[in-house]
């Protein structure tokens, strides 16, 4: 689960990280009032979505009036913000931070995620923060420093030393990056975040330490003893339909192409994508209905598969080795009829009892088109363009 | 022979008094497993599918000579169930459950490193030797037992393969589902190693998907071990569009590996025969071994 920036940094407070002192605000709300109440003469207006690349789609200006900072609020909240990170169609800005501006010596990047290869949650820091963090990682690997961290110990003391050198603090600043870190993985921990990344972390002009951008990410699976976490959720954020099938404990993810699709399993998903693709089609989404795909799961699969408009056909291929097939097929029949099916839907049913499965589905006042196997499968809902 | 279960195997289900533990217990039993216990806290004393229930591991294990734990117990509490297993001396951990958090698995994984016992898993469906064995919740039926070790990150994608052998006559050694999250138990390397030992095992089936260096290991690990039998990939996600995402922290560690072109790369580097499509799975695996 994503949260925004200014929640991000609500939470860094809350764990005693420093942060610029900020309001978010939405259409409603007064962008003037905002600002004199922080004071200062220079502001800046960062865009809340939920993606980063923010600043080189626009969607961060630095403003030295209070005027300025309404007009570059309004600006932006009237922005379909493309980044690299959002893909082709761009986001709605329904929010902006306004922060008081700070006086910036030097850009820093730094952050955390649990890595796959030690098991372990990791620190990443580079002293050349900023935009381009990933050529700098892929260009000059040098200069960016992977640190384990050891779940049973924790993060000792002469590892934010080594942080704080390659970082290239010198000062108080050094002291300011131990507590800064520590209580960084203790937000990391405690909150069952997956990813935490601050970028740029700056030094400022009078040496002090302060986290001007902030990204969390959280684990799905501990939210169930995360409910001040969940409760940042912001579903304005999320694709309709993404949402909707998340409520139905359905996974999908919405693509480009015409024909949906319906599977059982999230490889035998990518796999069945890939096939579509390899002979001349293309998806229109992901879904993975999970183990069970009982009747209730495929109607609600099929009503969000055909809430899309340019879905022309539907490939529906399930695996049935727990579940059986015929239950399936039964399933598959009963919710077709309730959904007023426009579009030809081809049918593979694969594992315990598939050939009763079968039978069913020609049976069926459903015009199905029943397929033999996967290559079949995707070479028929093709030809039913 | 195979590897991790076979005829000798003593199962425990931990969580057998749940609709999916007593269900899948019963699904193990009827392809031959030897299913002697389950475990469920305060529920000891009772009788479940027709084997005795215990309060704790140790006592499945002291009682009944359990040495294989199979795990359906609810994500807030797996990781304990794990933990508890490892404890009282079972040699095999096969955890099923999916959606334990990362964090209650992270101690896990640091605990059992280094001690005599393998977890499989978690958000797996198991494994299974054909014919001896199924410590899991595959279809057994579709499986035929034979000279190819399959290990997989999915679970009905593995079906999929292992039907796609079946019919074209080729059986299977052991099958492993290895799981989906980012901290598991064995991984493909793991494996790998113990296949290259099994005598009835002549090549082995890896399927990978997007995400992770999990395939990238592997094809090091067959270049560095030059590994000795046949390895045949299989790389799901092809397709599948880059992932919106937030901040560089993934792409800086994975440094451009985890797309399916650079998991393919890697293992045609490594000398393994990579299936063009995923219904060319059993194709490409006979003519690898012809």
């Amino acid at each position: 689960m994503n949260v925004h920036e200014y929640q991000a940094k609500q939470l860094f407070r809350d764990f005693g990280i420093p942060v610029p002192n900020g309001k978010m605000c939405t259409r409603e709300d007064s962008v003037r009032e905002a600002a004199q109440e922080l004071g200062g003469d220079t502001w800046v207006v960062k865009a809340q979505v939920h993606a980063g690349g923010r600043g080189k789609g626009g969607g961060v200006r630095v403003v030295r009036s209070v005027e300025e900072a309404e007009k570059a609020a309004e600006d932006i909240l009237n922005l379909r913000l493309v980044t690299a990170q959002t893909g082709a169609e761009g986001r709605e800005v329904r929010k902006v931070l306004i922060e008081e501006g700070v006086a910036i010596q030097k850009e820093l990047y730094l952050s955390m995620l649990v890595d796959r290869a030690s098991n372990a949650p990791m620190i990443i820091c580079s002293e050349a923060g900023g935009v381009e963090i990933e050529e700098v990682a892929a260009k000059t690997p040098e200069k960016v420093l992977q640190e384990p961290i050891d779940p049973a110990l924790g993060l000792r003391t002469y590892q934010t030393r080594r942080i704080a050198q390659a970082l290239g603090l010198t000062g108080p600043a050094v002291r300011q990056a131990g507590k800064m870190l520590s209580d960084l993985y203790r937000l990391f921990v405690e909150k069952d975040a997956s990813m935490l990344e601050i970028n740029p972390l700056v030094v400022t002009e009078s040496g002090d330490l302060i986290a001007l951008d902030a990204k969390l990410q959280f684990d799905d699976n501990a939210m169930f003893r995360q409910k001040d976490v969940l409760a940042l959720r912001d579903v304005e954020e999320e694709d309709p339909l993404e949402a909707q099938a998340s409520e139905a404990d359905l996974s999908y993810i919405r693509l480009d192409g015409n024909i949906g699709c319906m599977v059982n399993g999230a490889g035998l998903a990518m796999a069945t994508m890939d096939l579509i693709q390899y002979v001349g089609g293309a998806p229109a989404n992901f879904l993975d209905v999970g183990g069970g795909a009982s009747a209730a799961s495929v109607e609600k699969a099929f009503r969000i598969i055909l809430a899309d408009t340019r879905v022309k056909a539907i490939l529906i291929n399930i695996f049935g080795g727990i579940v059986r097939c015929d239950r399936v097929a039964q399933g598959v029949a009963e919710a077709a009829g309730n959904v007023e099916l426009k579009v030809s839907v081809v049918v593979r049913l694969e594992g315990t009892n598939a050939a009763e499965a079968r039978t069913i589905l020609e049976g069926s006042s459903i015009d199905f088109v029943v397929a033999n196997n996967l290559r079949d499968a995707a070479e028929k809902v093709v030809s039913a363009l | 022979m195979g590897i991790l279960v076979d005829e000798t195997t003593r199962v425990v289900v931990q969580g057998i008094t749940g609709k999916e533990g007593s269900f899948h217990a019963k699904g193990c039993m009827d392809y031959g497993t030897k299913v002697v216990a389950g475990v469920t806290p305060g529920k000891g004393g009772q009788e479940q599918e027709g084997v005795p229930v215990f309060d704790s591991v140790k006592d499945a294990v002291d009682r009944e000579g359990a040495n294989t734990s199979l795990i359906f117990v609810p994500p807030p509490f797996a990781a304990d169930a794990i933990l508890e297993a490892a404890d009282a001396g079972i040699r095999l951990i096969v955890c099923i459950t999916e959606g334990i958090p990362v964090r209650d698995m992270i101690p896990v994984h640091h605990s059992l490193r280094g001690k005599p016992v393998k977890l499989i898993g978690p958000n797996c469906p198991g494994v299974i030797t054909p014919g001896k064995a199924k410590v899991g919740i595959m279809p057994g039926f579709i499986h035929l037992p034979g000279s190819v070790g399959v290990v997989s990150r999915s679970g009905t994608l593995t079906y999929e393969a292992v039907k796609q052998l079946t019919d074209v006559g080729l059986g299977q050694s052991t099958c492993i589902g290895i799981g989906g999250d980012p901290i598991i138990g064995l991984r493909f390397k793991d494996l790998l190693g113990l296949f290259a030992e099994d005598e009835q095992t002549k090549a082995v089936l890896l399927i990978g998907e997007i995400g992770g260096t999990a395939e990238e290991e592997a094809a090091q690990y067959i270049i560095d071990n030059k590994y000795p039998k046949p390895v045949i990939g299989f790389v799901a996600g092809k397709t599948a569009p880059p992932g919106r995402r937030m901040g560089h922290a993934g792409a800086i560690v994975s440094g451009g590996k985890g797309t399916a072109d650079e998991k393919q790369k890697a293992m045609e580097k490594a000398g393994m025969a990579v299936c063009p499509s995923p219904d060319a799975i059993g194709k490409t695996v006979q003519e690898a071994l012809a």
